[in-house]
């Protein structure tokens, strides 16, 4: 198992090398740059800028100088907060955008997984319909357009919750941008309980149960819950990269201090630096989460173990 | 007599689909004494899995089932849920045709033993434990102290299907229902499973519904034998009587479907089509980067002729490497050795090279249901072959070749419209070898094409064979584990066991005469040994 997790993570060099050099060129391509803005800067002080960020230099000594940086583990300074390095907005941000998609992905399992065994169990019934049909529309609806609606419903209408900020993470703050965040994942989360329920219930192993005189509770319970998780499981992975670009939206929307209005601000203000620091985390973000869904995949599977 | 243990009265099973109400089984009446073994008979469809399944009261909700079941005092299909639960793996069990699937998979196997001596007596911990490990001794599950632990995907298909007998027998049932209980096994596993189930009847006085297609097996295994068709029971009796005075028809044909037959030899100095020396096939297990990568050898060292007109069966057990050997024969596989076809090396011909070479010899796989695309005519699934291999042939030229190789297999040209899924098993094998043949090819590989048919199916693809092999002056390299379909075929036979060749010889000496002993146990299993028509 040690040497299958060094071999993911050796593998995921290359990846996160080419995530890297796309954003980066890409970055570069887009119009503008860092110093750009409402006030024009006499020509003498933004070549000066220019040359302390080393922006003077040719694109590819720019790209080999970033990446020697970043071996270095350093993200580099932003150009916009000025007083901050990357990696310090990186860490500032990051316990809010973790708190945030924490909390999303767990109230996505909680109700998600019930959601889909009770619709599996009362298949093609009124409940049935119902929570695939809200399944549906969860998918349906992106978190950009039900985020503003919980918030003017909820927020200004109703004025039952803050419509927007972090207030310290407290949790009447917290409730309306994790359930935009958690949505679309509970709706996927749901529809797959549903489908892979429905394909253990039919399974040769769950006739073995039922023949053995067990209840139906017991053959639920002990038989088809578990070999039914496995899938949403695995779907893991992706649902926490679908977390992590939501909250890049949903942090916007509540104005909330995480990582991913820094990520859009930064692309924003072109503030190359700030951009590449949190592309890089979220693809380490990304792949570690996916290695350790697989790890934890093999855990629960005794089929499935990583002996090389 | 004495009461019976099991009577069945006018048992009607009815699905209830959204496109109308399909009748499987239809007023089967028949009963079962204590400590007996019945079989129940029949063809795909004739609805006794239905029935077996009904008793235990297993079927989806959608069915409508009448009649009367009586297990001793209580009727069955009048008992509730709850009480039928308590019958079910207690008073009366069932083991199933899939070993490979119905043991769950996340849990170890000694758990799923005790699972049902908690439900029905209550037994827990150190208690539970020791009678776990007496049922895997008694049902030969070796070093059982140890295999207690093993997840199910541990053991091969006959010992998960020993576990499933040790389930089905913890509570010392007095009927054990087993439904094609060695269908999806070996002869040699399925030969020692029977012997097991006889022992432990023996041991624990239960009686046995035994649920099969295989008349052999009835035969050896069976005091008493019901016949049915299209769910209903058309003849039975005891199995002596049934199988010497057949009354009716349906019973009659079954029995003559069983193969017979043999192939004469071919003029031992026919022309050489195929031959083929020590070749050896090998699949990686682990690759590295660095070092030596590891190897499994599926194909061991094999030398081959094959003469024009001959057919040369190939038998073997699963994993004998004898489908391995056939691909590999016909370069559809990298392989070591050296292969000439019809005068030609074709030890190392590329892909390109080897194009032209196909026409002239074509594949009939075992999986009638998978391997024609879904999404083809059938005329197209035909003609594909053609538009490689001749393209210059028009429209009108393509259709006459389609509509001739469909008559040639006896199929109605105007089928040629229509897709796969419209077609039966044996339909769908016709349309098979008709896409093999369309190309006029001279050798024809044979991959277990009657395996997934009913034999009175397979009987007629088995003389479709005979019949075009003799009209083309073709040659087959016929690949079965089926022993009595390779004797009804071949003139020449191989039997392969881990990727060697155990015995060659004619077809007569190989099943009259066989030196070695693992031919002798094969056929023996098969009971096709010379022991057994004594």
């Amino acid at each position: 198992m040690l040497t299958y997790t060094a071999k993911r993570l050796a593998m995921a060099i290359p990846t996160l090398l080419i995530v890297i050099t796309v954003s980066f060129f890409l970055m570069r391509v887009a119009p503008g740059g860092p110093f750009d803005g409402e006030r024009q800067l006499p020509p003498e002080i933004e070549n000066n800028l220019r040359a302390a960020y080393h922006l003077d230099e040719p694109l590819p000594m720019q790209y080999l100088r970033y990446m020697g940086n970043l071996l270095q583990g350093d993200f580099g300074p932003s150009f916009k907060y000025k007083d901050f390095s990357v990696t310090q907005l990186i860490l500032q941000g990051f316990p809010v955008s973790l708190e945030l998609g924490g909390l999303a992905i767990g109230l996505a399992l909680i109700i998600g997984l019930p959601l889909g065994v009770i619709a599996a169990l009362r298949r093609n019934s009124t409940v049935d319909y119902m929570v695939m049909g809200i399944a549906l529309g969860g998918i349906a609806v992106p978190n950009f357009v039900i985020a503003p609606i919980l918030a003017l419903v909820f927020g200004v209408l109703l004025a039952w919750l803050p419509a927007g900020g972090w207030n310290g993470g407290a949790l009447p703050n917290l409730v309306l941008p994790v359930i935009a965040l958690a949505i679309q994942q509970i709706a996927y989360i749901a529809r797959m309980m549903r489908a892979s329920m429905i394909e253990t219930l039919g399974s040769h192993f769950i006739r073995t149960a039922r023949a053995k005189g067990l209840s139906e509770r017991q053959v639920i319970w002990r038989h088809a819950l578990r070999p039914s998780m496995l899938p949403v499981i695995s779907y893991l992975g992706p649902a926490i990269a679908g977390i992590i670009t939501g909250s890049v939206v949903i942090e916007q929307i509540f104005g909330l201090p995480g990582i991913g209005r820094y990520f859009v601000q930064g692309a924003l203000n072109r503030d190359y630096t700030l951009v590449m620091g949190t592309v890089v985390f979220y693809g380490v973000l990304i792949v570690l989460m996916n290695l350790v869904v697989d790890l934890l995949y093999s855990a629960l599977d005794p089929q499935i173990r990583y002996d090389d | 007599m004495s009461t019976p243990l099991l009577e069945i009265d006018n048992l009607q099973v009815d699905f209830r689909l959204p496109t109308g109400t399909v009748s499987a089984v239809r007023g089967v009446s028949f009963s079962i004494h204590e400590g007996e073994t019945m079989a129940l008979v029949g063809e795909s469809g004739s609805g006794k899995s239905v029935t077996s399944t009904a008793l235990m009261r297993l079927l989806p909700e959608m069915t409508h089932i009448s009649g009367s079941a009586r297990l001793g005092e209580q009727e069955l299909l009048k008992i509730s849920p709850r009480q039928m639960r308590r019958v079910r793996g207690d008073e009366m069990s069932m083991i199933f045709q899939e070993p490979m699937t119905s043991l769950n998979p996340l849990h170890r196997i000694g758990r799923q033993i005790a699972e049902v001596l908690e439900r029905h007596r209550g037994m827990t911990g150190q208690k539970a434990q020791q009678r776990v490990l007496e049922l895997l001794r008694q049902v030969g599950i070796p070093e059982p102290e140890r295999r207690v632990r093993s997840y199910p995907h541990e053991l091969s298909g006959g010992q998960r299907q020993r576990v499933m007998i040790a389930i089905a027998l913890a509570c010392e049932p007095k009927l054990l229902i087993a439904d094609e209980p060695t269908t999806a096994l070996d002869v040699t596993v399925q030969a020692q499973i029977l012997a097991l189930l006889k022992d432990l009847q023996q041991r624990y006085g239960m009686a046995i519904l035994f649920i099969t297609h295989d008349l052999t097996l009835v035969r050896h295994f069976a005091e008493r034998v019901c016949v049915m068709r299209h769910g209903e029971i058309v003849e039975s009796g005891d199995t002596a009587t049934v199988f010497e005075r057949p009354q009716h028809d349906y019973t009659r044909m079954l029995l003559d479907a069983e193969p017979s037959g043999t192939k004469a030899a071919v003029d031992t100095q026919a022309p050489m089509l195929l031959e083929a020396s020590d070749i050896r096939v090998r699949f990686p297990i682990r690759k590295r980067l660095f070092g030596r990568s590891e190897y499994f050898e599926a194909v061991r060292g094999i030398t081959l002729n094959i003469r024009r007109g001959q057919t040369v069966g190939i038998v073997g057990e699963s994993g004998s490497g004898k489908s391995t050997l056939g691909r590999a024969l016909l370069r559809l596989l990298e392989s070591q050795g050296s292969i000439t076809f019809d005068n030609t090396d074709i030890t190392h011909l590329d892909k390109s090279a080897m194009r032209p070479l196909r026409s002239r010899m074509q594949v009939v796989f075992q999986d009638p249901f998978g391997s024609l695309s879904p999404r083809q005519t059938v005329g197209e699934i035909i003609s594909e072959g053609l538009r490689v291999h001749y393209p210059e042939l028009g429209r009108r030229e393509r259709e006459a070749r389609i509509i001739e190789a469909l008559q040639e297999v006896s199929l109605d040209p105007a089928m040629r419209r229509r897709y796969p899924h419209e077609f039966s098993g044996g339909q769908r094998q016709r349309i098979a070898i008709a896409r093999a043949l369309v190309l006029k090819p001279r050798f024809l590989l044979l991959d277990e094409p009657t395996s997934a048919l009913d034999r009175s199916v397979q009987m007629t693809v088995i003389r479709l064979l005979r019949e075009i092999q003799r009209r083309h002056d073709l040659t087959y390299l016929f690949i079965s584990h089926d022993l009595a379909v390779v004797r009804a075929l071949s003139d020449t036979v191989l039997v392969m066991k881990e990727g060697q060749v155990v015995e060659h010889g004619t077809s007569e000496t190989i099943f009259t005469r066989p030196r070695e002993t693992y031919t002798k146990t094969l056929l023996k299993a098969a009971f096709m040994s010379s022991e057994h028509a004594a």
